[in-house]
């Protein structure tokens, strides 16, 4: 695993993806491909499962360093990630060995999993007696199953392009949904021909946000404007079986059967872009995305559920058809193909409707997005093929403003990561009846020099600490900005702001001007 | 009454009527270090360390009152005070007062390991310790400075194969002398900003041994390949900009950690500390065994409940935390 923690480090290290990039295949180049299998998937994102929890982690980590339970939970929160701090808590090991990466992979991890408890803690102290120190950090990530090292999915893949002296966009093909890291996936990744039976994805095409006026993209008739629905961004397939893929490349096949069962009366060869959605069959329309929420996390839902929540998935897209790849034709071909595919459509798929009109017609459609679920529009250039990654130019996410409110801090934590140390988490909360009831947790929003200030007032305004969280006077003033409001019965205030993020410090406002609880209960009401 | 009590002002004794490090001005101060955070200009008489006098003279201007050599007695009211090395940075002391029977000792900040740039931290036995607690967590416990060292060294080199200024952040009193003479072999001459060649001349007159110095605002040769020492505060300045291609690194404590090195948008990060690490905490603590610690200058309250489990009496010095 020497290898690869010196790759993480040199990851860790720096912020510039070129440096990433030439790290990443400067590894490629001299690992054992079984190790380097292991490290694509980890560094793609795909999550090793958590081999041990967190308590028997850390319950050995303070028996190895000699320290009290409750200090190592102290210096966690001092550091603000875990794995490193455990790193830094153990003593220096009596010898060091290096265990290749597929060998902890494939061996030593699923053995520690498969263990009882009191065999775990003996297996890890025995571990952490021979392991070099450099390579702690690395280990404990993957025993945390927190492994980000702010590598982009993207940047694995241009590594892995150049270092197999392939095109990206085949890369991005094969690398989407769950990588099998077997000792032949560089040779899969860079084969010539792609097997016939899979159920892979394509990379979704993600969109920048507009900044300028629409107008200024140019005539209204070169841009196809939809709604930018607010759900979940999917992949439906239909090629030997069904499948369904989230954006993050997650299957979702178990989470929504009636959607993979209306896939299979598709032609097969078929490859749909578009939303998953709560559907509303009385209103004949898309539900709160609240609905929703109801549904996702939950894997195999109930009849009950599934009668309750009925989900829609509204297509926007076609990529193959008859097993045809489509995506390099202009997207009015596509869309023409998806409407006719989709004219008499089975229960459970939708055709998400295109908003025609000039711009002053479009602002209105946008105006109204609300009302239908939506979170603005979607502008889309006809003549362009079906983007690959998140270019500037061809798709634009024109979203409605998001709703704001005036909040008080109450509480505040330490952050993680780039905020480690920094009490950048906040809880805030607005006026009810002369109290302030907690309404959001906000976690970003402010510029660094703001966090240091904020976490100076913090630091001397504290009236009580709770572990980590400290009680401060309620005096500062945050603008959050938030995308809706839900009811909710585990919030005092009896509702959950949705996307919650501090938009802006307002120290010209004394605490009292804060908004009252009562303008968000008018505002979900209404909603 | 306590010996000593935290006022606004700064830490106060009755009995001898003085200040220790006061931050207003004030009749008589004893000043443990030259560092802002502990020296400011004004008061009526001061007294120092002698070996940081020339420093602290520099930095506040001329002074009145007297430099004391390490250990030599003073008598200020019914109080008997002497001063003895922190290891902190040239000239750093530690405040040792006897009055009424009772000796207190105030560490200034203070660090156990060995820095060629001043006296080592002696150890001076008391009834109460003062204690700074800057890095009081058990995961900062700082590499070998020789270790640290060959990094910049090997650093450095990588910068100048990559035709490439190698920009090192450091305090410009004590650390980026303590650098200078880590890298006192070092063939090539070490660039200095402006913030910093007056106090590094006054470290080599103290006798101290540097690498080669070459002030920035005098160097006309190529900037590339070579390593220039910088305050923090030059990070994201103007002054930055007349290194077209360079790498910048900070040498701190502060660095043991990632996330502190990403927030400062450093490329590297070196761990170098003028301040006592846990185990050296702990250590100083158990060798100057006192019946009483009182803890300032840091998030105290993780070491002080660990000696209290001890069976330490403890509490921070600026009260309930």
């Amino acid at each position: 695993m020497k290898a690869f923690a010196a790759l993480y480090q040199r990851l860790d290290a720096t912020t510039r993806s070129s440096v990433k990039r030439a790290a990443i295949v400067d590894y490629l180049h001299s690992a054992d491909p079984r190790d380097a299998a292991h490290a694509v998937a980890v560094l793609s994102g795909q999550r090793p499962r958590r081999p041990i929890s967190a308590t028997l982690l850390r319950e050995a980590a303070a028996q190895a360093s000699d320290l009290p339970l409750w200090l190592l939970e102290e210096s966690y929160h001092h550091v603000g990630d875990l794995a490193e701090t455990l790193a830094l808590l153990l003593p220096p090991p009596a010898r060091a060995e290096d265990v290749a990466l597929h060998h902890w992979m494939e061996q030593r991890l699923p053995q520690l999993a498969r263990a009882e408890a009191a065999a775990q803690q003996a297996l890890l102290q025995q571990w952490w007696a021979a392991m070099p120190q450099e390579q702690r950090l690395v280990f404990h990530k993957l025993l945390t199953g927190s492994f980000r090292v702010g590598v982009a999915r993207q940047t694995v893949t241009q590594a892995l392009a150049t270092a197999l002296g392939r095109e990206p966009g085949q890369i991005a093909a094969r690398m989407m949904g769950r990588i099998r890291p077997s000792a032949d996936l560089l040779e899969r990744l860079a084969a010539a021909e792609q097997p016939a039976d899979t159920l892979a994805p394509y990379p979704f095409a993600l969109a920048h946000a507009l900044e300028g006026a629409a107008a200024e993209l140019g005539p209204a008739t070169r841009w196809q404007a939809e709604y930018k629905w607010d759900g979940i961004r999917a992949q439906l397939l239909h090629r030997a079986q069904a499948a369904l893929w989230s954006r993050g490349e997650e299957p979702l096949d178990a989470s929504f059967p009636e959607l993979l069962q209306a896939a299979q009366a598709l032609p097969p060869g078929c490859v749909l872009d578009g939303e998953i959605v709560a559907w509303d069959n009385e209103a004949d329309a898309v539900a709160p995305f609240a609905a929703l929420q109801r549904r996702l996390n939950r894997r195999k839902p109930g009849a009950a559920l599934r009668r309750d929540v009925p989900v829609r998935f509204l297509a926007y897209d076609l990529l193959e058809q008859e097993g045809e790849d489509l995506r390099a034709r202009p997207l009015r071909d596509r869309r023409r193909a998806l409407e006719t595919l989709l004219a008499s459509p089975p229960a459970g798929i939708g055709l998400s409707p295109l908003l025609q009109g000039d711009w002053p017609r479009r602002a209105r459609w946008r105006a109204q997005a609300r009302a239908a679920r939506a979170e603005g529009l979607m502008l889309k250039d006809r003549d362009a093929p079906y983007p690959s990654g998140r270019p500037r130019g061809p798709w634009w996410k024109w979203k409605l403003d998001p709703y704001t409110v005036d909040a008080v801090l109450l509480y505040a934590q330490a952050g993680h990561g780039r905020r480690s140390g920094l009490h950048s988490d906040f809880t805030l909360g607005v006026w009810q009846d002369g109290e302030l009831v907690p309404v959001a947790k906000a976690y970003s929003g402010l510029s660094d020099a703001e966090l240091l200030r904020a976490d100076r007032w913090i630091r001397a305004h504290t009236r009580e600490r709770f572990g980590p969280v400290r009680a401060v006077a309620p005096e500062q003033v945050f603008e959050l900005a938030f995308e809706g409001l839900r009811p909710s019965s585990r919030h005092k205030a009896g509702l959950a702001l949705r996307f919650p993020r501090i938009l802006r410090w307002r120290e010209d406002k004394p605490a009292q001007q804060a908004d009252q609880l009562a303008t968000l209960q008018r505002l979900l009401e209404g909603q | 009454m306590p010996l000593l009590e935290p006022r606004t002002a700064g830490l106060y004794c009755a009995a001898g009527d003085f200040w220790i490090d006061p931050l207003r001005p004030v009749p008589r101060a004893l000043i443990t270090h030259a560092h802002a955070d502990h020296a400011r200009a004004g008061h009526g008489c001061v007294h120092a360390a002698a070996p940081g006098w020339p420093v602290l003279e520099h930095r506040l201007g001329a002074l009145d009152g007297r430099p004391l050599d390490y250990g030599e007695p003073l008598r200020l009211g019914g109080a008997r005070v002497s001063l003895h090395p922190a290891g902190h940075i040239l000239g750093s002391a530690q405040v040792r007062i006897e009055a009424g029977g009772e000796v207190w000792l105030v560490s200034g900040d203070y660090k156990r390991q060995p820095d060629g740039t001043c006296a080592p931290f002696e150890v001076v036995p008391a009834d109460v310790f003062v204690s700074e607690v800057t890095f009081g967590y058990p995961v900062y416990r700082w590499p070998e400075p020789a270790t640290v060292y060959a990094q910049i060294r090997d650093w450095w080199q990588d910068c100048a194969a990559a035709g490439e200024t190698a920009v090192l952040l450091c305090y410009a009193l004590g650390k980026a002398q303590r650098v200078l003479h880590g890298l006192r072999d070092s063939a090539e001459s070490i660039l200095l900003h402006g913030a910093m060649t007056a106090l590094t001349a006054l470290y080599r007159e103290a006798g101290v041994a540097l690498a080669p110095t070459c002030p920035l605002s005098e160097y006309e040769g190529e900037l590339a390949g070579r390593l220039v020492l910088a305050p923090p505060s030059a990070a994201g300045s103007p002054w930055m900009r007349r290194f077209r291609k360079r790498r910048l690194a900070l040498a701190s404590g502060w660095m043991m950690l990632r996330g502190p090195r990403r927030r400062r948008a450093v490329d590297r990060g070196f761990v170098l500390s003028d301040h006592a690490d846990w185990p050296s905490l702990l250590r100083t603590i158990d060798e100057v065994n006192p019946q009483q610690v009182l803890l300032t200058h840091g998030d105290s309250a993780p070491l002080l409940r660990y000696l209290r489990e001890a069976g330490r009496e403890a509490a921070d010095l600026r009260g309930a935390r």
